[in-house]
This record gives C-alpha cells, structure tokens and sequence, in this order.
C-alpha cells in the first residue's frame, strides 16, 4: 500500500536519526528539551484528580467546557482589554498544536500560500501542505531573526492567504514590540493577508509586556489567537490549547474539530480552568527563575564564544557555532557523543540555519552549568 | 524581594559570580549588596537543610516537640519579657507569639523523649509567668521549610523534543 504523496515527502531528513541517537543513549544531559522543567503546578494538578473523584468523565461541548471558555475571556480582558465571546469566538483545542491544523485546513484552498519566517517551530510547514496549501518560507537570518515590513513585502502576493507569526519564538526567544507588530499589521490588513498568531509563550516575556497581536488597530477581524496552558503553566502534558477569533473562521473550525476530535479530554480542561483561577503567582515565579537562567545562559555562550542574540521571551537561546567550522549537524552529533550534551541542530527550524543550534535553558541551573562546561571542554578541544 | 535575596534564599551556596551573571549585575556590586544585608541582619546565616531520617548514626537522632504555652503577659513588658526567657533555652529550636488559646507555641528538640519531657517538667513549666502547657511530639517529618522530604521521582521529559 502506497502512502500519500503529501505525507511521503514530509519528514524532514536527517533530523529524526538525530533524535533517535539521543534517546537511544543514557546520562545525557539534555538542553534539547521543548518543555518547562517544573510539574504542573500542584492546585492544578489536584483539581484535575478531584475532577476525576466527582465523575466528571464525559465529553464535553465540542467548543469546549463553558467555565474554561470564560476563564480564557476574563483573561484575555483582564490582560489585554481583549473582548472573545466566549460562545462564538473560543474554541478549545488539544495544544495549539491541533488549533493551527484547524485553522490551516478552514481556510486554505488548494495554491493558497501560507507565510512562515524561519528559523520557525516545526509544524507550520507540514500542516499547510496537509491541508492543501503552500508554505512560503521566509529566511530571517539576516535580520536578526525577525520578519520586518520590507521582507513581508517582498513575499506577498495575490495567493498569499495568511502569515505564521510566533512571537516569542520557538527557536530563538526573538519577540517583537508594539511598533514593530503595528508595522507588520498594516501591511497585512492592507494586503487582507490573516495573521495566525502563535503566541503560546506570550507569558513568557522578560524584558516588555507582550503585546497580543489583535490589540492591533483593525487586527482583531483579520487575526486568529492561538494561546495554551503547556508552556506558561507547564502543563504540556494534558494538551489544552485554544484559538480565538472571528466566528466565521471558529465556527470553521469547530466543524472540523467535532468531527476529528469531538473534544479536548474533560480532565484537563478541568485542570485549565484552575490554572486560569488560581495559577498566575506560579507563572510568574517560574517566569522570573526562566528570566535568571537567560542571563546566565547568554552570558556563558558569548564567553564561549558562541555568539548568541538576547531572547526576550520563551526558554530558548540560539547560538551561532560558525566559530568552530563545523555545521549544526556535526556539532550536535558530535557534542552528543563526546560530552554526552545534547541540543537541537539549527537546521531543524528551516533552511540557511545552518551553524546555528538551539539550546533550551528549561533546565536547572546546576544541569545547565554542567552542560556549558561541558561545552567549554568541547571547545577548547578544537581550538 | 532583592533578586540577590530570593536567589540565595532558595540556594544559600549560590556564588557571587552566578548571581551576577543571572541578574546583569557586577560580581562587585553584588558582593557589596550581600555583606550589606548580611550586616544588617537581613541575612542571618547559611545552612543546609538536611534530612536526619536519612542519617543513621545515634548522635543525630532526635526528637522534636511542639509545645503550646499559656502565658500571663507581664506588666509594660507583655510577652516579651517571657519569651525571651524562653527561647533563650538552647534546646528551643523555634519560638513563635501566636492567636488562639495559647500565647507561645515553642519547638524543642532533644535526644529522645526523656530529654524533651524532662525539659519541659523542669525548665518550663516551672517558669514564673507560665500558666500551663500542651506537649505534642513530632510522629512524622513530611515536609519542612518547603522543602518535601520524600525523595521525588524526576520529571521524565522525555530527553529532546521540539
């Protein structure tokens, strides 16, 4: 049986036998992991088991459980003054993950264009091509990692349908402030061009409020929100994510949700809506230890010399390793096998990456002095 | 909170260069901040917070009590006076003025039973001023300045993910 054209040419080549390689292997300090290093903070988690102790073992609406959909529009309101109808403009979903994939497959016809800067988190591509659509890849290496109005400029045309923006950014930590995203809106307003905000590390900015793409003048109509529980309150397990927008494109939405996936698992929606009551002192506290770690992490690689941009946001570093002559690849694999360190190879996260790694400072700070001076070793052993 | 405070608060052996580095200060600046506030009395001391249930050698077991204790308040003085005769007391570990239906509420530790009883029927309960107590002995350590003593299992992420 022969698999689908789309999904053959999928997979990213040499990548996954990368991956494979780490978790094959034992002791490895890793700075090569997407996710928060603390649990589910424990008021959270426990609503979750007292959730399961009362019966609540149903589905729920295919929207998603009313309460948490009214948590998410306080929020929204409280922090951004943004105003979500929580009966037609919220839709929650398994991880932002499962958002985008609804999304991209609600509004793509077939030759629409998709818009995804790179360095980029992963599945943007993938989930355009799935649905139909073409992914427009846009090189950001040269501009400090961020997508400016010339470049947006420069890549819209008549099929361009929308725009991946993911700020802070998963590689990078890169986040925009609001000049800059007024900037960008205008011309995609102008050009009637959708902004997919993927903006699930927002809480995660260390050095400026984040700024919510539909605070926008004129973005609201012309934006979908995505947000989720997994990196904020490092809940990445229990898989709840939501979208915000207009409700043509939720309604869209939904359709595909409650025929794939009917719900997200009533449990962790039960667990979502206390995080949203009672988890905001954890977030912040978790925010200013991730805060601490950047500044020590950032501060160790460019005395390294590996030269490293400050992220604002997220718990990524994105280090240049061009010093040393070797490709990301080779550094990784390398790094891996020598002092059993392992971290993402910049390739990962698109095309013209190549001499860049991602290391994420997720991580206690005594796992990642033992990694940087692992790293120190590394280096010195070449120069 | 100081940065530097909260830092050390949760890791009292973190050095002055790592603070530094985590907080975007010079290693001098913080050196300074910290023998401030250790002069001040702000910071009062380093110590490790160690789990005797996992120490096996006699000398360091021990018992702990808490006792609540009904005191009358002293003229001018109030409870003061009293507690400091108290806490002055080398086996008081803690000393605390709380509401409800006792005034002091008193942790002592000692080397066994015997040496906790004895202190509290000799040294005690025979203060002037001291109307009564109410001994309750420590069964089970579960978790101490927020620290939980059962050896936890680690987060299992797995090892690299996007």
């Amino acid at each position: 049986m022969k698999i689908s054209k789309v999904v053959e040419k999928m997979q990213p080549s040499g990548i996954r036998a990368f991956f494979d390689l780490v978790l094959g292997m034992k002791d490895v300090i890793s700075l090569g992991v997407g996710e928060p290093d603390f649990v589910t903070p424990w008021q959270i988690r426990e609503a979750g088991i007292y959730s399961l102790e009362q019966g609540f073992t149903s589905y729920t609406s295919n929207k998603g459980l009313y309460k948490l959909r009214l948590g998410i529009h306080r929020y929204l309101k409280n922090k951004f003054g943004l105003d979500y109808c929580p009966d037609e403009e919220i839709l929650i979903t398994v991880g932002v993950s499962e958002g985008l994939d609804l999304l991209m497959r609600a509004i793509i016809n077939p030759g629409d264009k998709i818009l995804v800067p790179q360095p980029s988190y992963v599945s943007y591509g993938p989930i355009t091509e799935l649905a139909g659509g073409i992914p427009v890849y846009i090189d950001t290496s040269k501009d400090g990692f961020k997508i400016t109005p010339k470049l947006l400029r420069k890549y819209i045309d008549k099929k361009t349908k929308g725009i991946v923006l993911n700020y802070p950014t998963n590689p990078t930590g890169v986040s925009y402030r609001r000049k800059e995203l007024e900037e960008i809106n205008k011309i995609l307003v102008s050009n009637k061009v959708l902004c997919i905000s993927d903006e699930v590390y927002g809480d995660l900015t260390y050095d400026f409020n984040h700024v919510a793409f539909p605070t926008l003048p004129k973005a609201k109509n012309n934006t979908i929100y995505f947000n989720g529980f997994s990196k904020a309150y490092a809940m990445t397990g229990w898989r709840v994510g939501f979208a915000c927008g207009p409700k043509e494109i939720i309604a869209a939405m939904t359709k595909i949700h409650q025929y794939t996936i009917m719900c997200v698992s009533i449990t962790s929606q039960m667990a979502a809506a206390e995080a949203l009551v009672s988890g905001k002192k954890q977030v912040e506290e978790m925010k200013r230890e991730y805060k601490r770690r950047r500044e020590f992490v950032i501060s160790e690689l460019n005395s390294l010399g590996l030269k490293c941009q400050r992220p604002q946001g997220a718990f990524y570093a994105f280090p240049s390793v061009k010093s040393t002559g070797l490709s990301s690849m080779e550094f990784s694999r390398q790094l891996l096998e020598e002092e059993k360190v392992a971290v993402v190879p910049g390739t990962a996260f698109g095309t013209n990456l190549d001499g860049y790694i991602r290391i994420s400072y997720a991580s206690s700070l005594d796992n990642l002095k033992e990694a940087l001076s692992r790293i120190k070793k590394f280096l010195d052993k070449r120069k | 909170m100081d940065e530097i405070l909260e830092i050390l608060e949760k890791d009292g052996r973190a050095s002055v260069e790592d603070i530094a580095k985590m907080i975007r200060k010079s290693p001098d600046t913080v050196k300074k901040t910290i023998k401030k506030y250790e002069k001040e009395g702000a910071i009062l001391k380093y110590k490790a917070v160690i789990n005797k249930d996992l120490i096996r050698d006699s000398e360091s077991s021990e018992v702990r009590a808490l006792i609540e204790v009904n005191i009358v308040p002293q003229k001018d003085l109030g409870f003061d006076k009293i507690a400091e005769r108290i806490y002055s007391f080398p086996e008081v570990t803690s000393c605390y003025l709380i509401s409800g239906t006792y005034d002091l509420l008193v942790v002592v530790e000692g080397k066994n039973l015997h040496t906790v009883s004895n202190f509290v029927a000799e040294k005690l309960s025979c203060l002037e001023h001291v109307r009564g107590t109410a001994t309750h002995f420590l069964l089970k350590k579960y978790k101490e300045d927020g620290v939980i003593l059962k050896h936890k299992q680690q987060n299992q992420r797995i090892a690299i993910s996007y």
